[in-house]
């Protein structure tokens, strides 16, 4: 309820949230004369649902700081899993209307099988998931607000602007393409564009992309569940 | 009746700084119990250990029968804290600042509605339901967490420092929603107004320095200070020859004589037959918990 709250509240948060998404979109869109359209909206996807689950660093650690919230929930029944569900779920709330406009555009202009959106669906969850995890460690071990808007526009950044994730990796220089890999995202574009035919990789490097995504996953979800500072000591 | 139990809890923290060391007292979990203690005397720190949002380094502690470490998911259930430096939501109204804690706490919406409304109502916030807690003056936020926390079925809560901060009207008030809250489950608080303690609790712990140094009634209390009255005469009144007590005077020359009861009455009968005014009391908690903490200057 946190995030419909706000956003009834404050409707001017429902604005914000499209905007970022969006811009990146159109700029590519246009920039290449409308042929990235369609990695343009899947790049849209991976970046709302990463900005997303990223986005609980940030706001669990306003919470947990200035509004001290986190000492409140953990001195009642919801465990730490739930609260980060249910904040989860917040965020989600928050992407919505992003959400369901890129949802739109797939639909109306790539009009995928149900096999691509199965693929899409599973890519995108994956990456969300890591996103989560992290982002609800690290709200466990922030103790200064600032530091953490910052910081997580820095990762949201890092992972889903920088990377070649509007667009295919061949528009990276091939020099270059050794550090997009160093971002989970990249796994993920590559993914969806094969999927939907906007890029074209082997089975084997196909495979390598899917081991690559869910062994971060794993590696990601581990740490965040033995690291997870939910109770002080 | 249930009781609260602490026995021998301890905390070092990682930067090996002590912040209790062998605490140990027991009380029965209703009414209020004020624990009060200088800044950095340890306070939080116990009750986030009681709260079970931190784990001791030694000792253990249980709030009626449930173990605060390893019971902490059952003893969850039947507590709720007010943490200290807490504040509202500033995006939700008052009513969605309740109902939302509820939800975490499992109720079903229409049930957190219902509840958010009753509690809101009784601690006198109707109007402010649907206002957004931003918009609150200080007194009312914290009345909007405490209407939060009671809201829910916890039998025990905890509130650290819950009037810092507001103005003496608005303590009053919330000393006098407390007083209520009393009556129907425990209240675990801290505080550093010395008055308050002594206005609410019904027991008082003192902590100095992360040890318990002083623990029940106020008259309890009282017996453990080494004077038992207190006399305060106006400014330029000769103090005679004590056989046992303290002087002090404060800047605005007001004299207080602390001093036992024998030399108190005493002193009184004299002050009276010479026509000097004066007031005689027994000493307050300010008294004694500068006696105790070794604060002598309370009026600097």
């Amino acid at each position: 309820m946190n995030a419909v709250y706000e956003m009834i509240n404050y409707p001017i948060v429902l604005l914000s949230a499209v905007i970022a998404p969006f811009s990146i979109l159109i700029v590519i869109t246009f920039v290449s004369h409308g042929t990235l359209f369609g990695t343009a909206i899947e790049g849209g996807l991976i970046m709302t649902f990463f900005s997303s689950g990223i986005s609980l660093q940030s706001d669990l650690s306003h919470l947990k700081n200035d509004f001290k919230l986190q000492d409140m929930i953990v001195s009642s029944p919801t465990s730490a899993g739930l609260y980060m569900g249910g904040m989860t779920l917040a965020e989600i709330v928050y992407s919505i209307p992003s959400l369901a406009i890129l949802i739109a555009l797939a639909g109306i202009y790539l009009q995928h099988s149900l096999l691509q959106i199965a693929i899409l669906s599973i890519a995108l969850l994956l990456i969300f998931a890591i996103s989560v995890a992290l982002g609800f460690m690290l709200s466990t071990f922030s103790n200064d607000v600032v530091q953490s808007y910052a910081f997580s526009r820095l990762i949201s950044l890092l992972f889903t602007t920088l990377p070649p994730v509007y667009y295919p990796i061949t528009y990276v220089p091939a020099v270059y393409r050794y550090i997009a890999y160093l971002s989970p995202t990249t796994y993920v574009a590559e993914i969806m564009q094969s999927a939907t035919g906007y890029l074209k990789i082997s089975v084997s490097n196909l495979i390598f992309d899917w081991v690559i995504l869910s062994a971060v996953c794993a590696i990601v979800l581990f740490i965040a569940y033995k690291k997870t500072r939910w109770k002080d000591i | 009746m249930g009781k609260l139990e602490c026995n021998g809890l301890t905390k070092v923290y990682e930067d090996q700084r002590k912040a209790l060391e062998n605490v140990t007292f027991t009380v029965d979990t209703n009414g209020i119990f004020g624990l009060i203690g200088r800044n950095g005397a340890g306070k939080t720190t116990l009750i986030r250990i009681l709260a079970t949002e931190l784990q001791p380094t030694a000792g253990s502690a249980s709030i009626n029968g449930l173990d605060v470490i390893t019971q902490d998911s059952k003893l969850r259930e039947k507590i709720a804290i007010v943490p200290q430096e807490a504040r509202t939501i500033r995006w939700m109204t008052s009513k969605q600042t309740v109902s939302s804690y509820l939800l975490w706490r499992g109720y079903r919406y229409n049930d957190a509605k219902r509840l958010a409304d009753e509690s809101l109502a009784k601690l006198g916030l109707e109007q402010y339901a649907n206002v957004l807690t931003s918009r609150l003056s200080g007194g009312t936020k914290r009345k909007v967490l405490l209407a939060t926390v009671t809201a829910s079925e916890a039998d025990v809560i905890f509130l650290d420092e819950p009037t810092t901060g507001l103005d003496p009207i608005s303590r009053r008030e919330l000393w006098e929603i407390l007083r209520a809250l009393g009556k129907e489950r425990f209240i675990f608080l801290t505080t550093h107004y010395l008055e308050e303690a002594e206005q609410l609790a019904d027991k008082i712990g003192i902590l100095k320095d992360g040890k318990l140094i002083s623990f029940g009634t106020l008259s309890e209390l009282r017996k453990t200070a080494r004077y038992q009255y207190s006399i305060k005469l106006p400014p330029k009144v000769q103090v005679p020859q004590l056989k046992d007590g303290e002087v002090t005077t404060d800047k605005s020359g007001v004299t207080q004589i602390m001093t036992n009861e024998d030399e108190a009455f005493s002193l009184a009968r004299a002050f009276a037959d010479q026509g000097v005014k004066f007031s005689i009391t027994p000493v307050s908690l300010d008294d004694i918990f500068f006696y105790l903490v070794g604060q002598k200057a309370r009026d600097e």
